[in-house]
């Protein structure tokens, strides 16, 4: 950053013990207020020099001094010159933060995948190991997370200060963003977008740990079924393994390491299923039908929950081989249901817990 | 700095009378003023109005920082918190910000300035005030029947859905409003291209033209879309229909593009008309053409296009994809860059000029300031990783502040304090004014730098409770508020006062040049006996100090 | 964009003596223009900058209806088919005929000609009527099949079209459940749209009733042609919305039906 970090740290450490500046708890938020402290500057030399030159001018040709004024029609290379240094300074300011909004908004690979439900008043967290918080968020430091988020009702919007993260928590559509925490501690959750009644209500916490600890509390705060066993659980009751079967002859396609891959939809056109893609395709089947299939999917809208939907989306991203859809399908005839025998590499249960 | 030169001069207060026929005693009674077509009538009972919507909107500033004062939600419940809020924003934009400089001023001297009677079309400015009222009267019914917290911006599905307050109401107050203003700047965009005076080309125009008329084009333009976006919110909310609801196949997200579609370029016409007014009053207290006339002119008209583009800055966040966000976030720096030209402009106006610090002037230097610190802070917030961090917090709400009572405001009240002796025949008492104006300098900034260091701490705006580490800033800010409620109090008592008492102005009292300044003050109703043949430049001192020299007297 | 006065006044006394006399002259020439001219000039750009103004109002709408569209193609394919192609042609006919009577009104203004200034608005105003007329015919037929938005509406016509007699096919594809839900979307913006339009249209007819009674009186047959001529640039635009309404709406992916 041009600044040796011990240096930097002092800087941060400084402002923060005056109350008037939040700490960097996460690998982004240095380079957020690296942007910030060019801003401040450019701002203080602009405004010094813009008032420099209001009070030089005001003492200098202030009518006792300067009686008669000199008409001036204005000046083209000063026009030029106060378009052109502006402008390359914006400039500047667009490409930094650019770059600095795409770090922000597009997560590495190997982050962890939190799902966080925004509702009238407060956030729900859901762990893939299905831990449930309220108006709270544990997770490791060191480790990249990914939140992915929706509102069951209105726009709110999940602010976490201290990492210099923020993003628009939408009713219909799932946001995401990623941080990576670097300091164990606690940290303010805070509802940004105006969102009713308990607006400022919608606070919480985020409690960062160093690994050991995590998994120490992942395990204590085990409530039972991970998101993925309770998707399953969904996917039987709502009759999903009918037509999801896994079989040649199914109704519907074969959902077994569909996440991540590329399919073509009967217009012709291809598209990448991820979690946008499996939520919309489960409220409007119509607009998302595989090629080669009938458009006869039933909208799931208005009869599943938002968490519902999260946890039948977690079931079909883990999913590997249609095995223990096929031990569930519920059968007249024994014969009817037959079997595949699970695919390769996957001894164990094809879903983990 | 202190200086004891004026370049007031006022006619010898032995002697000297208001004008016998003047514009404000050409007719009596009330029908007279209530089916006035003459523009500057209908400037002063815009003027009258607005002053009252303004403090009723400062009132519920005033609640909101009294609660803000602690870090528990104890003065008030939180729905009532958030009605203070919503109400404030409504009232100050769309019944203060958007019509105070061109409905008051832009009304009563426009027509002057371009050497022309009165505007293209006085029954549709007539009509324009009482739609004006009309909204403010269903806004207040909306107060009265119970209040409305949506938030001056109407976020859907919250407005449509989730609320049972008064929506409907207030949103057909504004949308009766916007009507309002787009009559004003119909009104002015016809008056400007076809009744100038003879002589009068448009780069003789004085720039407070050229500002109300780059306003006046967004005004036109701008409004209708939020008409429409209120019409669908209306109907959502009657009916049901889901055009914005996703559980229906709608898109909320739709609403935020129309909405911010208006209301970006609405900031545009928030504060290009102040503008406007700072290019004459820096002119006049330099005694100095503005430097780069032609510049400051074009910039008007390039912060009007540009603005129509940069409206999905307020949705960065949003969701909608990092490419138009790029874009998005490219073209505000670019419309950052007039508001830069204009600031340079009017420092370097300063230049070999000779400079007295009458009233005006010191709002003006306040405008420079606080301006600028406001435009800067926009550009953090036009640069995309920055925004993220920043966005919904109260860096927002002090940016916006700074450029609307900083910049705007400061603008409005210089103007107001310049065009009184015309507007009236009085002058305001001198040093009480001048008070008035570093009180109000030094109120603001209490109150609103503060704020800078809340948003990037990351408090939320809107919040109604915070966590207690915020509160040592926000009693900070709510002490500066009850500074500038003091300073804006004052204008009211004094400029109420100078009615009766202020000192008789004469035609000319700032040695001014502008048509405005060589007629009667008040004004004739029909403003010229003759219409005015334009023979020089704009800012022509020259001009004026050969005038002086040959007249003999001046009677109007 | 230079001004328009400049020419023709070279001496202040002249000036006013030159506004003395047009001012007798035309009753209608208002005090504060310095000529009739100038005043008529005035009129017409305010006009057209109304009418700027109306189509960013309609732009809005139109927006919405790109996005919808767009993103629910089959259902406004559908819906668009349960209009009446019949009253919607018809409509157009006739929305043009009356624009065509405002044509020959304006002229018959400018020529003097008084009689068929009134005949020809009084054409415009039936035409016009008739079109609201019809337009009430296909609201209540929406009313009937159940296609108004909201707590009625039935999607059975979309998920089970009924049976051709002849043919014993069904006279329409069938379109699944959730893409029928959103012919919802569609018929809303058909009624925001249409009805915004229409509502435009009664207002125009008001002041068509207010022409014919000035025009019948001679007010328009001595010069003062302003009020004819603005309204007619005003009637032309509401006949130009119809003109982008007609294809958006009603022929979306017109077949014959099976």
């Amino acid at each position: 950053m041009g600044i040796s970090p011990v240096l930097w740290q002092f800087l941060v450490k400084w402002l923060h013990s005056s109350a008037l500046f939040p700490v960097e708890a996460s690998t982004i938020a240095p380079y957020t207020d690296a942007l910030y402290f060019f801003l401040v500057s450019v701002s203080l030399v602009g405004l010094i020099f813009v008032t420099l030159l209001i009070f030089y001018f005001s003492v200098r040709y202030r009518r006792d001094k300067h009686p008669v004024a000199v008409q001036v029609e204005g000046s083209t290379i000063l026009e030029a010159t106060w378009t052109i240094i502006p402008l390359a300074i914006f400039l500047v300011v667009f490409v930094w933060g650019g770059l600095l909004y795409f770090r922000i908004y597009d997560p590495p690979p190997n982050a962890m995948n939190i799902y966080v439900v925004g509702k009238q008043w407060m956030w729900k967290a859901e762990h893939p190991g299905g831990q449930h918080e309220i108006n709270a968020l544990h997770i490791p430091v060191g480790q990249p997370v990914q939140l992915t988020m929706i509102s069951q009702d209105v726009f709110h919007s999940f602010s976490i200060p201290d990492f210099r993260v923020k993003r628009e928590v939408i009713p219909g559509r799932y946001s995401t963003v990623w941080f990576q925490a670097t300091d164990p501690g606690t940290y303010h959750i805070f509802c940004t977008q105006y969102c009713g009644t308990l607006h400022s209500g919608m606070i919480g916490e985020v409690t960062a740990m160093t690994p050991a600890d995590y998994k120490k509390w992942l395990d204590q705060s085990n409530s039972g079924m991970s998101l993925a066993q309770n998707g399953e659980r969904l996917f039987a009751s709502m009759g999903c393994n009918a037509c999801h079967s896994g079989n040649a002859a199914a109704r519907g396609p074969n959902l077994a390491g569909v996440y991540g891959s590329k399919v073509t939809l009967t217009d012709g056109s291809q598209v990448l299923v991820n979690d946008a893609y499996l939520r919309d395709a489960i409220l409007n089947p119509s607009q998302h039908v595989t090629a080669g299939y009938a458009p006869i999917m039933p909208t799931y809208q208005g009869q599943i929950s938002e968490d519902g939907l999260i946890d039948i989306v977690e079931f079909i991203k883990q999913l590997q081989s249609n095995y223990r859809i096929q031990q569930t399908f519920v059968t007249a005839d024994s014969n009817q249901a037959s079997p595949t025998t699970p695919s390769v590499g996957s001894n164990q249960d094809s879903v983990k817990p | 700095m202190s200086s004891t030169a004026t370049i007031v001069t006022l006619p010898d207060q032995a002697t000297a009378r208001l004008p016998k026929r003047n514009y404000l005693n050409n007719e009596d009674g009330l029908l007279s003023w209530l089916l006035t077509g003459d523009h500057k009538r209908i400037a002063m009972l815009y003027l009258i109005s607005i002053t009252f919507f303004f403090f009723i909107g400062g009132a519920f500033a005033g609640l909101i920082r009294l609660e803000l004062l602690t870090p528990q939600p104890d003065l008030v419940a939180a729905d009532t918190y958030n009605k203070f809020f919503t109400m404030h924003g409504i009232i100050m934009v769309f019944l203060f910000l958007v019509p105070s400089v061109p409905a008051t001023i832009g009304n009563f001297l426009m027509p002057i300035m371009v050497g022309a009677k009165d505007l293209a079309f006085p029954k549709i400015n007539l009509l324009s005030w009482y739609l004006y009222v009309l909204g403010g009267i269903l806004l207040m019914a909306a107060l009265v029947l119970g209040g409305v917290d949506t938030g001056w911006t109407f976020t859907t599905p919250l407005s449509t859905h989730y609320l049972n307050t008064h929506v409907i109401t207030a949103a057909l107050a504004i949308f009766v409003a916007g009507f309002s203003s787009i009559f004003t700047g119909l009104n002015f965009i016809v008056t400007i291209h076809r009744m100038r005076c003879p002589g009068m080309t448009w780069f003789r125009l004085p720039l407070f033209v050229w500002s109300n008329y780059a306003a006046s084009l967004l005004m036109v333009l701008g409004t209708p879309v939020l008409a429409i976006t209120l019409v669908l919110v209306l109907l959502e909310r009657v009916f049901g229909i889901g055009v914005f609801d996703p559980t229906k196949g709608g898109d909320p997200l739709l609403f935020q593009h129309l909405f911010w579609f208006y209301s970006h370029p609405a900031v545009y016409i928030m504060i290009l008309p102040g503008m406007g007014v700072i290019s004459e009053t820096i002119s006049t207290f330099s005694r100095k053409r503005v430097f780069g006339y032609t510049a400051v002119a074009f910039s008007s008209v390039a912060i009007a296009l540009f603005g129509f583009f940069v409206w999905a800055h307020h949705m960065f966040i949003m969701g909608i994809s990092n490419y138009s966000a790029l874009v998005f976030s490219l073209l505000t720096m670019l419309v950052a860059v007039p508001s830069a030209i204009k600031i340079f402009n009017w420092a370097f106006t300063l230049q070999k000029g000779s400079i007295t610090f009458e009233t005006p002037m010191l709002y003006s230097f306040g405008f420079m300031g606080l301006f600028t610190i406001g435009g800067v802070t926009g550009v953090f917030l036009g640069s995309l990783g920055m925004d993220i961090h920043l966005t919904e917090t109260y860096f927002i709400v002090a940016h916006f502040h700074f450029v609307m009572v900083g910049g705007m405001l400061m603008a409005f009240l210089a103007g107001i304090h310049f065009w009184w002796p015309k507007m009236t025949g009085r002058m305001y008492p001198e040093s009480l004014s001048k008070l008035a104006a570093v009180t109000t300098f030094i109120g603001f900034i209490l109150t609103f730098m503060p704020q800078f260091i809340l948003g990037y701490l990351g408090m939320p705006r809107r919040y109604h409770a915070y966590p207690p580490e915020y509160q040592v800033l926000n009693v900070l800010s709510t002490a500066g508020a009850t500074v500038l409620g003091v300073g804006y109090m004052l204008p009211l008592l004094y400029l109420g006062w100078s009615l009766k008492y202020g000192a008789i102005a004469g035609d000319n009292p700032w040695q001014a040049t502008g048509l405005e300044w060589q007629i009667q003050s008040p004004p004739l109703t029909e403003n010229f006996i003759e219409i005015p043949i334009m023979d020089h430049e704009a800012y022509d001192y020259e001009w004026l100090e050969q005038k002086q020299k040959n007249e003999v007297t001046t009677v109007g | 964009m230079d001004n328009t006065v400049a020419t023709e006044h070279p001496h202040t006394h002249e000036t006013a003596v030159h506004v003395e006399h047009e001012h007798i002259a035309l009753p209608q020439h208002r005090h504060h223009f310095e000529t009739v001219e100038q005043q008529r000039e005035a009129g017409s750009f305010g006009m057209w900058l109304f009418l700027l103004t109306e189509i960013m109002f309609f732009g809005g709408l139109f927006f919405a209806y790109l996005l919808y569209r767009n993103w629910y193609y089959a259902a406004f394919a559908s819906a668009s088919e349960t209009l009446s192609i019949q009253i919607g042609t018809a409509n157009t006919a006739i929305l043009i005929t009356s624009g065509f009577f405002m044509a020959l009104a304006v002229w018959a203004a400018e020529v003097r000609k008084k009689k068929m200034l009134v005949w020809t608005l009084i054409l415009t105003t039936v035409f016009g009527v008739a079109f609201l007329g019809f337009k009430y015919d296909e609201y209540h037929a929406k009313w009937v099949e159940h296609h108004i938005p909201g707590a009625h509406f039935d999607i059975k016509d979309f998920v089970n079209p009924p049976i051709n007699p002849q043919t014993h096919k069904p006279i329409e594809d069938p379109i699944s459940p959730d893409m029928a839900q959103r012919t919802q979307i569609f018929f809303f913006l058909y009624f925001a749209m249409t009805g915004m339009h229409a509502l435009h249209m009664i207002i125009g007819v008001g002041l068509l009733f207010w022409l014919i009674r000035r025009a019948a009186r001679g007010d328009f047959s001595a010069g003062y042609v302003a009020p004819i001529e603005n309204f007619g640039l005003y009637w032309h635009f509401v006949d130009i919305i119809w003109l982008f309404l007609y294809p958006l709406l009603y022929l979306i992916n017109r077949h014959p039906m099976h």
